[in-house]
């Protein structure tokens, strides 16, 4: 059994909203990080995480960047917790047509939190002083045989990609998938 | 291309409703930096001695330092400049907060407003698209509630607001400009806003802000990060809690106010205290805090937490930072409670937590006195916390003796007259101090409250120690690591000031010594003012992140403008000598420059004397205070030079225009 499973690190940013003190730090770094050039400039709106805050309500919660999503929910969901009303899809890590977060201001296009792949640390952990962000990591045991599988198709799909082009193999794929 | 800057201020004229996009030219950006600095240059060039605040010709101009905006931790000053009311001189009051670095994103350094709007309006910026529109709904409202109003009706819960409140909209001597947790509040900023008939500025920015060389900018800007990260877990040994940290004063977080309470003057500025705080108070107000204290709160990009939600039973959520906690509270002779829960209907209201107590003291004690009577004041209530409400309340709607009030202790003393002149005993220039009578003179904060053109001590005091230590190691100790200061002479001035003997105030440190000390001091607000750096964070505290060592390289690689400690010093001189110029020319002389009277109990004439003369000199300004022409010229301020001969201020030959010098100092 041993041999069939790999071990793979799983980073979680702790998100510890009671010590967030609204300053925008992390906002203003994760934007930083990934401007052109990196550092060259910054620009909370295009930034991968966005503090919700709403002072007089002590409302703070720092909320990351997730998947892209085409359409918006047709229900949708409202929190209460002890007695602070956040608004509509206010914890919604989606970057959605329903709202302007996690999308460049400009392009409109979806802005997704990467955890600032290859850094040591992600870089609004690192400024958040306030210790609200807290990174941790943990290995977890993955079957090794599917992420071999997903290499191998991963390989095949790079090759008949070289060899008749992106659009090509796109095409194929949606042809088959209605055929299905 | 612009770096940190955007290159644009945003002029409004309100009178015509014209709105312009005005490109500035990056050399004034070399001389004058930024935020005051120019700030100073457009009220030097636009706004002439005669023009009075409420002249639709005053300017009231927003600055967003010149740093706000990029990653350095802490920068995030407006500053706001105009002509006082109060003073009729040159104001310039600031606020943390969010709204700099969001008019930065919006792609504006500043937004300059002239003329005057017949009806009551708001501004809405956004990005690069500007809007004056119909505030007559919010009249009367207050400050931080037509700021959610603003966001609600704009649905734009992410636009920063900076609002006035009734007391602005009725021009109100000591108005401020009230921002969430933060405003700007001296010299009566709020009252020319309202004059100009604008409620409030919203403010939503979604563009880049540009560094000039990113891998340097960062390095410093980690390197500052990594020092406060240290200095929070090594408070300065020695000093009272709220000066061993970094940040403004942290009031919110402290509990023990023994010193404030004990040093400070309750009513109008009158008793100490001593023996005030036992146990049993510290305990109540302990309690009060606790209770009425959601969370403690920082400014944009800034960790220090010095503000703090409070909401206290019956009275609406508000925030708050600094002395203001204890000013309403020491005024009225009252506890914790009551000064925090008037503060939050002052804080609506708009109104200078500073100056609003002790106009309300003064009218009090006049009253009191028999100078003001039943007959002034009917319905003066005869409880003590409801006298304050009271006058609260008739002040900011100028209503009977309120109307007279509104204008602060020093005109409405000559105003009231009946010997009313005796009781304005705490303004420097006209403007409220801080509630502080001492004993024994201290030469330094002598030359700074005599000199000191923003009027309040704790913006041009800090880094300095405010007392020598006990004993030689721990001074010897304290400057060991002690890197920030601009030469080593002072780490020695430090070591040898003794609390007794020889070597104590008021004669050491010497005379010279203090020229140098309040000099740096001074300086090092300026820098800030012009970057828009909190002083909490560079010129107030011990031991700072930011000095002037570090500073040039901030400038050099954010600002992508060359710069040394000497080109940043001589910047600095530039305008903080175009502000005293301005002043100049609006009538201050040497007169004008003196702390209150009874301010020290021990005087000495002849030093106060030679402090001053020996300053001036320093400084390159004559015996009257006026910058000579050498001192003007060398600076590249000939057109203020030229503009002085032409006035008689200065003579051809470059010396004092004598006046009465003498005479006048009686
Ligand atoms: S940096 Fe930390 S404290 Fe500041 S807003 Fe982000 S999560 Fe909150
Ligand atoms: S982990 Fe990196 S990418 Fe994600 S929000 Fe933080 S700084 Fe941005
Ligand atoms: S030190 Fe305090 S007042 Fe200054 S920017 Fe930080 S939080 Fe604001």
């Amino acid at each position: 059994m041993n041999a069939e499973t790999k071990k793979r690190t799983i980073k979680t940013i702790v998100i510890d909203a009671d010590k967030c003190d609204g300053c925008r730090a992390c906002e203003v770094i994760c934007s930083a990080y990934h401007a052109d050039p990196k550092f060259g400039s910054n620009n909370p709106a295009r930034a991968r995480i966005r503090v919700i805050r709403d002072p007089l309500k002590d409302v703070y919660i720092p909320v990351y960047a997730g998947e892209h999503t085409v359409a918006e929910c047709a229900g949708r969901d409202k929190y209460i917790i002890d007695g602070k009303e956040y608004d509509e899809c206010a914890f919604c890590r989606a970057s959605c047509p329903s709202r302007e977060d996690f999308k460049e201001p400009d392009s409109g296009l979806p802005l997704k939190c990467d955890m600032c792949e290859g850094e040591e640390e992600p870089w609004c952990v690192k400024v958040c002083l306030a210790e609200a962000l807290v990174v941790m990591e943990r290995e977890e045991e993955t079957a090794e045989e599917e992420t071999e599988e997903l290499e191998d198709l991963e390989v095949g799909l790079e090759s008949l990609a070289s060899k008749y082009g992106k659009d090509k193999i796109l095409e194929a794929l949606a042809r088959m998938t209605k055929e299905d | 291309m612009r770096y940190a800057e955007t290159g644009f201020n945003l002029e409004i004229d309100l009178t015509r409703g014209n709105i312009e996009r005005v490109a500035t030219d990056r050399r004034d950006t070399e001389l004058y930096l930024g935020g005051l600095g120019t700030n100073a240059k457009i009220l030097w060039d636009r706004v002439p001695p005669e023009v009075e605040a409420f002249s639709p010709d005053n300017l009231l101009i927003f600055a967003a330092g010149l740093l706000c905006g990029t990653p350095a931790t802490g920068c995030n000053r407006t500053i706001v400049s105009t002509i006082s009311p109060q003073t009729n001189l040159m104001a310039f009051s600031m606020m943390g907060g969010f709204w700099a670095p969001e008019l930065k994103y919006a792609g504006w350094d500043k937004v300059i407003l002239r003329g005057k709007s017949p009806d009551l309006v708001y501004i809405w910026i956004h990005n690069d698209k500007v809007e004056i529109r119909d505030a007559s709904h919010l009249q009367g409202k207050g400050a931080l509630e037509t700021a959610e109003i603003i966001k609600q009706e704009l649905n734009e819960p992410k636009a920063q607001v900076a609002a006035i409140g009734l007391a602005g909209e009725n021009r109100v001597f000591f108005a401020s400009i009230e921002q969430g947790r933060a405003s700007a509040s001296r010299g009566g900023i709020g009252a020319v806003m309202g004059d100009k008939g604008v409620k409030a500025i919203a403010v939503r920015g979604t563009n880049d802000i540009q560094v000039a060389r990113p891998e340097e900018y960062l390095q410093l800007c980690m390197e500052v990060l990594d020092y406060i990260k240290w200095r929070e877990e090594h408070p300065i040994p020695g000093v009272m809690p709220i000066l061993a940290r970094l940040g403004s004063p942290q009031e919110m977080a402290v509990h023990d106010e023994k010193w404030h309470t004990e040093n400070f003057s309750w009513g109008n500025s009158r008793v100490r205290r001593k023996g005030f705080w036992t146990e049993e108070v510290a305990k109540q107000w302990e309690e009060t805090l606790e209770g009425a204290r959601k969370r403690l709160i920082s400014c944009f990009n800034c960790h220090l937490k010095c503000g703090a939600t409070l909401s206290l039973p019956g009275v609406p959520t508000y925030m708050m930072k600094c002395f203001t906690k204890l000013t309403y509270t020491m005024a009225a002779m009252s506890d914790l409670e009551f000064g925090l829960k008037i503060a939050q209907r002052a804080t609506e209201y708009g109104v200078d937590g500073y100056s609003a107590p002790q106009v309300m003291a003064f009218a009090v004690e006049l009253y009191e006195n028999g100078i003001l009577t039943d007959e002034d004041m009917p319905g003066f209530p005869s409880d003590n916390e409801e006298r304050f409400y009271w006058l609260l309340d008739k002040i900011v709607r100028r209503e009977g003796i309120g109307d007279v009030l509104a204008d602060g202790t020093y005109w409405a003393a000559r105003k009231i007259g009946r010997g009313a002149e005796e009781y304005d005993h705490n303004t420097i220039k006209k403007h409220e101090q801080l509630p502080l009578k001492l004993s024994m003179l201290n030469p330094i904060y002598f030359l700074m409250y005599s000199t000191g053109e923003k009027i309040n001590i704790t913006q041009i005091e800090g880094q300095f120690p405010q007392a020598p230590f006990p004993k030689r190691e721990q001074r010897e100790e304290f400057v060991k690591d002690w890197f920030q200061v601009p030469d080593e002479k002072f780490k020695q001035y430090f070591v040898d000031w003794e609390l007794r003997g020889e070597n104590s105030i008021p004669f050491y440190p010497t005379v010279e010594m203090t020229c140098d000390i309040v000099d740096w001091q001074e300086k090092m607000h300026y820098i800030d003012d012009a970057l828009g750096m909190c002083a909490g964070l560079s010129s107030f505290p011990l031991k700072p992140p930011y000095h002037i060592h570090n500073y040039p390289k901030f400038i050099s690689a954010g600002a992508g403008i060359d710069m040394d400690e000497e080109k940043l010093s001589q910047a600095a001189k530039r305008y903080r000598t175009l502000v005293r110029a301005i002043n100049i020319r609006r009538g201050m002389r040497r007169k004008d420059e003196k702390p209150p009277e009874n301010h020290w109990k021990k005087r000495f004439p002849e030093l106060e004397k030679k402090l001053l003369d020996t300053y001036y000199q320093y400084k390159g300004w004559n015996q009257e205070g006026i910058p000579t022409k050498k001192t003007l010229d060398e600076l590249g301020l000939d057109f203020v030079s030229r503009d002085f001969i032409e006035r008689g201020i200065l003579k051809e030959d470059e010396e004092a225009v004598a006046e009465t010098a003498a005479a006048e100092q009686e």
